[in-house]
């Protein structure tokens, strides 16, 4: 089970927030056309390894949390506001997914 | 000292493993088992195929098996990183059925389970399949509407369906509490024909059958990437060096997207863990694959006993195969509610699976951007009823280059045109699905 | 003592106070403290179930949670529970306990036939027939196999009330789980060190290993006592780690004793929800058998469970014991046997030489040293022991019971869900866990560390090495203080390996619950299932109720011999959660039945119920549906023509309410909505629909501008929660430069709609200080006002399609109000009407619900083109361009009128044409019995539907064999000019 650092109301289990999905895309400008808005709605890196990804704390201060979070070991890198990046990127490669059954 | 690899025994050359027969099981027993022989052959990868399978899981395998029977192309190569089938389907409900709303839905799963009725006899492999019904608990007049209008739709399409009566859902699932819960059942709706099939069974049966069909089935031979040149496909690298391929399918539910990026494909799929469940065995109580209405929850009995149940996929994107306690939590209160009397059964095993959760719900049976290059994946949660429908139109994908009929909604290009195929109108988020 | 085989005082059991039990309709006695195993065994009982297969007598193996044949069924005043292990059962007065998977009894069980025609059986034999004829699966094969299956039996009643629950959540450090020597040794290192420390253990009593030995006693005795009287350890006994869930979250389940039970209200468990920084797995290791054939009968035994049936319940389980192991550690039961003045019929160790051995051979015990046991003799208990000699003789020991020890498996299952990889280690002939450090630390036999001395000390250094990451170190003068001195673990010789005694026709087991064999697994390896995984699922090892502790190893040694490879690269199957089985009741907690969800309520609720309201669930919500014991079409018309020719009132509450604020906020509102309302007056309100980013319709609803800066949205009941969330979501990232604040107001507000042709003279009694004419306060007029003298709003809307005016108060003044305007209502006839007459009126005048707004539709589907703003960017707009959304065949609203008005329609109904009925055209979303017309009306969804108006369809509905003939009509069906609304 997740335990997300929110940085308003400190650590708290998953069932508190609201996944939001994926948080690399920004939204296009508004003309930017049907390819770029058909990119941010369904395509998805999906990657096995870091993902930047928004959980809303609607069990808490309803603020939208960015997480960097490796989504094979689930380590949480990075908790922050919308428009803030990570300091510093989180260690090595993103890891090829384990052989484990 | 950490655990070597697993080394591969030397490569044992195709032979039959015989027919299974009760016949053959009454000589092997006076014989002490002596006559039985491998299953499938354990083949060593050439270096060059026709059609290259990426996954060897339920649709991998099917896709294997059609292409060699129905379209005599068994140049084909089937490669699984592991042992073969203990991904999704060796860890699913076993549940099959074909009650969805969207009519080409309806036509395309519909069509698997006339597949899986006629499986033994095709593949000479008891999968088990049991038809003995699923039935879909409605609570709101709202849901009974709903229901009503997909029945109605199978109907249309001459595919079974019927309502029941609170009195009837009672009568058939005596462990149902109809009143006390939060929300009381109001009735249900009964397929008769969807049922369970024994998942392992699935997985060494079309092995055993495309390995006599000639393919060659590698375990223990993990893709890291997709080649291409051109625009165009040009094999696989893998843990057992480059395989070069006119065709390559990419047969990896959860994993498409990685693989499918090292050909610069980026997928409509979120990868995402769905928690299963056994009870431990249990003299029969339950004969019907049931579902709740009022809580994502569903449940059946297996031949052994177990009572196998599951629920909603935990929510985030994770290719941990773990599953996390709030969701169990959650599912065990649905079971206690909708069936109190499991309240002193115990939950033997639980695990989880990574699904492929496409943008809309729906499957994905298509070519990509790269000639060469097509994809059997983003099944969701609902990809083991599909193996045999999955595994026929994607050998036709790759035989004739166009689409099966009964899978020509489900291209990639229908997320461009808008023509999404979303059974419950959840739109674009599988953390919903 | 009672029972003929209790021989001494054990350490749990209470000999002054007896228990009379059942079992399989016998009385017996035992006493507080037994398990229903050492009970059993100390009444001279061997013979306790039937196994699953072959239907071979078994007994009793094991004295702990691991046990694969003593499965009883437990008949109590709530019915009957399966498959309870006898070897944790604790004894209690009452207790009635039958075997299981028999019939017609233990003794004489007819299914026995299964064994003997097991050459016939073998693992797997299933998939490989039973598929001809075709129709005997189902009807024949299929119900015999679900009849012979499962073991315990679960009546299929349903019980009246819930089982009691409680979920308890901890935080702390470390989690300690295991406290046996290595445990706790490990737990007082990180107490005194300072930190809060849980210390989990299966076990009723703390000591695991160390109850085994009375040269720990006093160890255990006082290192306990030190931690009971340490503030920040909280000691769990009788609960087992369920598993480990990542960031330091583990599920644990304690079981509760009988006495403790009847003080709680009768709760049987509690589930531990942990928290820590830290875990230190000190889990241990369990004893595992040797496959000989018949080395299931009744009487063999692990040493180790027959060691702790002595010690800890004064229990001898046989009156001439043999040994057959491979190991030192298993002399300690001979030494605790001979001791207690039993005399063991000999040791048969496959080792050529041994200090233990020898030790044996002093005390005057007949030792085989390099020979193995080749079979059992005896059906349902052991008569005699067939050896063969380092010589290469036969002979037989004159044996009552054979304890078989085949060395010792590091328990891994949760450190294999914290991510270790398997080691395996030579020296102890089993597999490690090689947990990362920032996961957690293994230590003790859990890591192959044997010897009680040597896993405490173990236990300790892992304990000073996670109290140094945490940055703590203990206070020297606490350190100084050490537990009492450990005693001396002997010294012992590696084990040799032994997996299986081979040569001798009969099956050997290695997996006793799911009856698996030797052969199984030979068979498994010829037949390509030769991967651990595959073997596992083709033979079904370690697939039952034990999860295959005690063989699992034994069966993977057998697998790498077959396939001529070392046992290191065969591993073991990945062991699952849960480490013990875990009852739903347990798990589910207490959101269960009337509690499964919370019940959300109107502020009005006990007046609705009063005035005879029938409610109905709506999501959370508990809404009224009609103000008569039963919906029926009577009582909401009635109802809907009150509002038609009358007036009537009725309870919104439940809309989504949110206030809107800033001087972005009608930007913002220009941005989620597809029409626009930043050029809405102050003081009016815009009907707005909303899509989701792929340009499908996603909710609508009504917003009114209050003041420049100032909105109030509402939204659908069924959608508030997610609007909001959908509204905080943008307004946090696309929307993050405007100056808009978003805030719930959805429980604040009562809203209350008053509609019908008399509505104005009705509001006008009650609110104060506003011009109500058609003039001043035209339809959509938005505007504060006292109502009833309560601050509020008013606004003019309608969703019934008459004269309607909602009014908004605080929710705690709701009653008041309803009830002043109930008053001003009488002279008009008003009447309160529920949810059924809502809808009937808004399908008459074409209005949607999410009947309609399911998420598959658009806005141009529904009608709604004409709203998407021309200029400017939406939510969803590009996307609502793509050529799918725009195909004229989609399905678009219509409206819907039977040709004989004599005939209902019904939601569902699929519209097909007349003269090809099986390709859909639509189908029929929303219906109802008409106010004013006769006859029915309906909204239906139909491709190019507004293409066909005039056309004539038939309405199927196959399920209830129905065919109607109807007429495609304008959704819109009532006056269709929205006159009423604007008077």
């Amino acid at each position: 089970m997740l335990r997300i650092p929110c940085p308003w109301c400190g650590e708290r289990d998953e069932i508190e927030f609201r996944y939001r999905g994926d948080a690399s895309r920004e939204r296009p400008a508004a003309h930017a056309g049907l390819a770029a808005f058909n990119a941010l709605v369904y395509t998805r890196d999906n990657p096995c390894g870091w993902h930047a990804e928004w959980w809303l704390h609607v069990g808490g201060c309803r603020q939208l949390l960015k997480v960097v979070r490796h989504t094979l070991t689930h380590e949480i890198h990075w908790v922050g506001a919308p428009g803030e990046e990570p300091p510093s990127r989180p260690d090595g490669p993103p890891l090829p997914p384990q052989a484990g059954h | 000292m950490t655990v070597p690899p697993y080394s591969d025994p030397p490569a044992v050359p195709a032979e039959s493993s015989g027919r299974y027969s009760l016949w053959r099981l009454l000589r092997e027993g006076l014989n002490g088992q002596r006559g039985w022989s491998r299953a499938w052959a354990k083949a060593t990868p050439r270096p060059q195929y026709r059609v290259v399978i990426v996954g060897g899981g339920g649709h991998g395998l099917a896709t294997a098996f059609y292409l060699a029977s129905e379209h005599g192309i068994n140049d084909v190569a089937v490669l699984e990183k592991g042992p073969l089938g203990l991904g999704n389907v060796g860890r699913n409900t076993t549940i099959i059925r074909s009650n969805y709303f969207h009519p080409d839905n309806i036509r395309f799963y519909d069509f698997s389970l006339k597949l899986w009725e006629g499986f033994e006899r095709r593949l000479n492999f008891n999968a088990m399949v049991s038809q003995r019904g699923t039935l879909n608990l409605f609570h709101t007049e709202a849901q009974r509407d709903l229901f009503t209008r997909r029945a109605n739709q199978m109907r249309l399409l001459g595919v079974d369906a019927l309502p029941l009566s609170r009195a009837a859902v009672k009568h058939r699932v005596p462990l149902i509490d109809l009143d006390h819960g939060r929300y009381p059942v109001l009735g249900g709706f009964l397929q008769p024909r969807g049922g369970t099939v024994r998942h392992d069974a699935v997985a060494w049966a079309y092995a055993r059958a495309a390995s006599a069909a000639g393919v060659d089935v590698v375990e223990h031979c993990e893709v890291t990437a997709v080649r291409s040149a051109g625009g165009r496909v040009t094999g696989v690298d893998s843990s057992r060096g480059f395989i070069a391929a006119d065709t390559v399918c990419l047969a990896v539910a959860g994993h498409s997207s990685l693989l499918a990026a090292t050909a610069g494909v980026k997928l409509p799929i979120e990868t995402h863990v769905l928690q299963a469940f056994v009870s431990e065995p249990i003299k029969p109580v339950l004969d019907v694959v049931l579902t709740y209405g009022a809580g994502h929850f569903y449940i059946n009995q297996s031949d052994k006993g177990g009572l196998v149940f599951g629920g909603a996929i935990d929510g985030y994107n994770t290719y941990g195969q773990r599953g996390t306690l709030p969701m169990a939590e959650e599912v065990a209160a649905a079971g206690v509610t909708l069936l109190p009397g499991l309240a002193r059964l115990r939950v033997l095993r639980q695990w989880g699976g990574v699904m492929d959760m496409s943008m809309d719900g729906s499957p994905i049976v298509s070519k990509t951007g790269v000639e060469g290059l097509s994809v059997n994946g983003g099944w969701c949660y609902g990809g083991f009823k599909a193996i045999p429908a999955g595994g026929v139109t994607t050998a036709h994908l790759i035989a004739h280059g166009e689409p099966h009929p009964l899978a020509a909604h489900l291209t990639l290009e229908r997320f461009a045109t808008g023509r999404i195929v979303d059974e419950r109108g959840i739109g674009p988020y599988p953390y919903l699905h | 003592m009672a029972g003929p085989a209790r021989i001494a005082r054990g350490l749990l059991t209470d000999t002054s106070r007896a228990i009379d039990f059942r079992f399989d309709g016998r009385l017996f006695s035992g006493f507080d403290g037994d398990t229903l195993a050492s009970a059993l065994l100390a009444n001279g009982v061997l013979l306790a179930g039937r196994s699953f297969k072959y239907h071979r007598p078994r007994g009793i193996v094991t004295a702990g949670p691991e046990e694969p044949c003593a499965l009883v069924d437990v008949i109590g005043a709530r019915g009957r529970e399966p498959n309870r292990l006898a070897t944790t059962l604790a004894l209690r007065a009452g207790l009635v306990a039958e075997s299981q998977n028999r019939w017609p009894s233990l003794r004489f069980d007819a299914l026995v036939l299964n064994d003997l025609l097991g050459r016939f059986l073998p693992a797997g034999f299933y998939y490989k027939t039973f598929m001809a004829p075709s129709w005997a699966w189902e009807r024949l094969y299929e119900p015999l196999i679900r009849r012979a299956a499962g073991l315990g039996r679960l009546e299929p009643i349903v019980p009246r009330h819930a089982d009691p629950a409680e979920t308890v959540h901890h935080h702390a450090d470390v989690l300690v789980v295991g406290a046996g020597a290595c445990g706790l040794a490990a737990a007082h290192r990180l107490a005194v060190s300072g930190l809060r420390v849980i210390l989990a253990e299966q076990d009723v009593v703390l000591g695991g290993g160390t109850l085994l030995d009375e040269r720990w006693d006093s160890w255990r005795a006082a290192t306990c006592v030190s931690l009971a009287a340490l503030r920040c350890v909280r000691r769990l006994p009788s609960t087992t780690v369920l598993g480990a869930y990542g960031h330091g979250v583990f599920g644990a389940l304690e079981t509760l004793a009988p006495a403790e039970s009847a003080r709680c209200g009768g709760l049987r468990e509690r589930l531990h929800v942990v928290r820590v920084r830290r875990a230190l797995l000190a889990t241990g290791a369990h004893e595992r058998l040797i496959a000989f054939p018949s080395n299931d009968v009744p009487g063999v035994m692990l040493a180790g469970a027959a060691l702790r049936y002595l010690r800890c319940h004064g229990v001898a389980v046989g009156a001439s014991p043999a040994l057959f192991v491979n190991n030192d550690e298993a002399y300690a039961t001979l030494f605790a046997l001979d001791e207690a003045g039993v005399r063991c019929a000999g040791v048969v160790d496959a080792r050529p030489t041994s200090p233990a051995a020898e030790r044996a051979r002093e005390l005057g015990l007949d030792v085989h040293l390099g020979a193995a046991v080749e079979r059992v003799t005896g059906r349902a208990a052991v008569r005699g022991v067939r050896i063969l000699d380092a010589d290469g003789r036969r002979r037989e020991l004159a044996a009552d019971c054979l304890l078989v020890s085949g060395g010792h498996t590091p328990q891994t299952t949760l450190a294999s869900q914290l991510g270790a990889p398997l080691v395996w280690q030579d020296r102890i002939a089993a597999f490690t866990p090689a947990l990362a450090p920032e996961n957690g630390q293994v230590a003790g036999a859990a890591r192959g560390v044997f010897g009680l001395a040597a896993a405490a000390r173990d236990g300790e250094a892992a304990a000073r090495q996670i109290a140094a990451q945490l940055g703590r170190s203990p206070d020297p003068a606490t350190a100084a203080r050490e537990a009492a001195p450990l005693p001396r673990d002997p010294e012992v010789t590696p084990l040799t390996p032994l997996w299986e005694v081979g040569g001798r026709r009969g099956k050997a087991f290695v997996d006793l619950q799911n009856d698996v064999t030797t052969t199984d697994v030979r068979l498994a390896a010829r037949e390509g299932y030769e991967h651990v995984e595959h073997m596992k699922r083709f033979t079904t090892l370690g697939m039952a109720t034990d999860q295959g502790r005690i063989g699992g190893l034994v069966g993977s040694a057998v697998l790498a011999q077959a396939r001529g490879v070392p046992l290191a690269s065969v591993g073991q199957p990945k062991p699952r959660p849960y480490a013990r089985p875990v009852p739903f009741a347990a798990l589910a907690g207490g959101e269960v039945r009337e509690h499964y969800r919370p019940a959300r309520r109107l502020p009005l609720h006990e007046w609705h119920a009063g005035a005879g309201a029938t409610f109905v669930p709506t999501g959370l919500w508990l809404r009224p549906l009609v103000y008569s014991p039963q919906s029926t079409w009577e009582a909401v018309l009635n109802e809907a023509r009150a509002v038609r020719r009358r007036v009537g009132i009725t309870d919104v509450s439940t809309l989504g309410k949110i206030d809107v604020q800033g001087t972005d906020a009608g930007k913002f509102l220009d941005f989620v909505y597809a029409n626009t309302f930043s050029s809405l007056a102050v003081g009016r309100a815009r009907y707005g629909i909303m899509l989701r980013e792929d340009g499908m319709l996603f909710d609508d609803g009504t917003t009114a501008r209050l003041a420049p800066g100032h909105f109030l949205m509402t939204t659908t009941t069924a959608n508030a929660v997610v609007v909001l969330e959908h509204l905080e979501f943008y307004r946090h990232t696309a929307c993050a430069a405007l100056d808009v604040v978003l805030t719930d107001v959805g429980d604040q507000w009562a809203q209350f709609a008053v509609a019908g042709p008399r509505a104005r003279e009705v509001v006008a009694q009650v609110v104060a200080g506003v011009d109500l004419s058609n003039e001043a306060f035209p339809f959509m007029a938005a505007r504060a006002a006292h109502i009833a003298g309560v601050a509020g709003r008013v606004f003019r809307i309608s969703f019934s399609g008459e004269l309607a005016y909602e009014l908004a108060v605080p929710a705690r003044q709701a009653l008041p109000v309803w009830s002043a305007l109930l008053e001003a209502g009488k002279p008009w006839g008003m009447i309160p009407y529920g949810l059924d007459a809502l809808n009937t009126l808004r399908i008459e005048k074409g209005h949607i619900t999410g009947a309609e707004l399911n998420g598959n539709t658009s806005a141009s589907d529904l009608g709604f083109e004409r709203l998407l703003k021309a200029e400017g960017d939406f939510i969803g707009r590009t996307l609502s361009g793509r050529p799918g959304l725009k195909d004229p065949a989609r399905l678009q609203l219509v409206g819907v009128r039977p040709v004989d008005p004599a005939q209902r329609l019904r939601n569902g109904l699929q519209l097909v044409a007349q003269q090809e009925r099986t390709t859909s055209l639509g189908y029929m979303t929303s219906s109802s019995p008409s106010t004013e017309v006769a006859g029915w009306v309906g909204l239906a969804l139909l491709a190019g539907g507004r293409r066909r108006i005039g056309e004539r369809l038939i309405g199927l509905s196959p399920i209830h064999a129905e065919a109607i003939e109807i007429e495609v009509v304008s959704p819109h069906m009532l006056d269709p000019e929205n006159l009423r609304v604007r008077t």
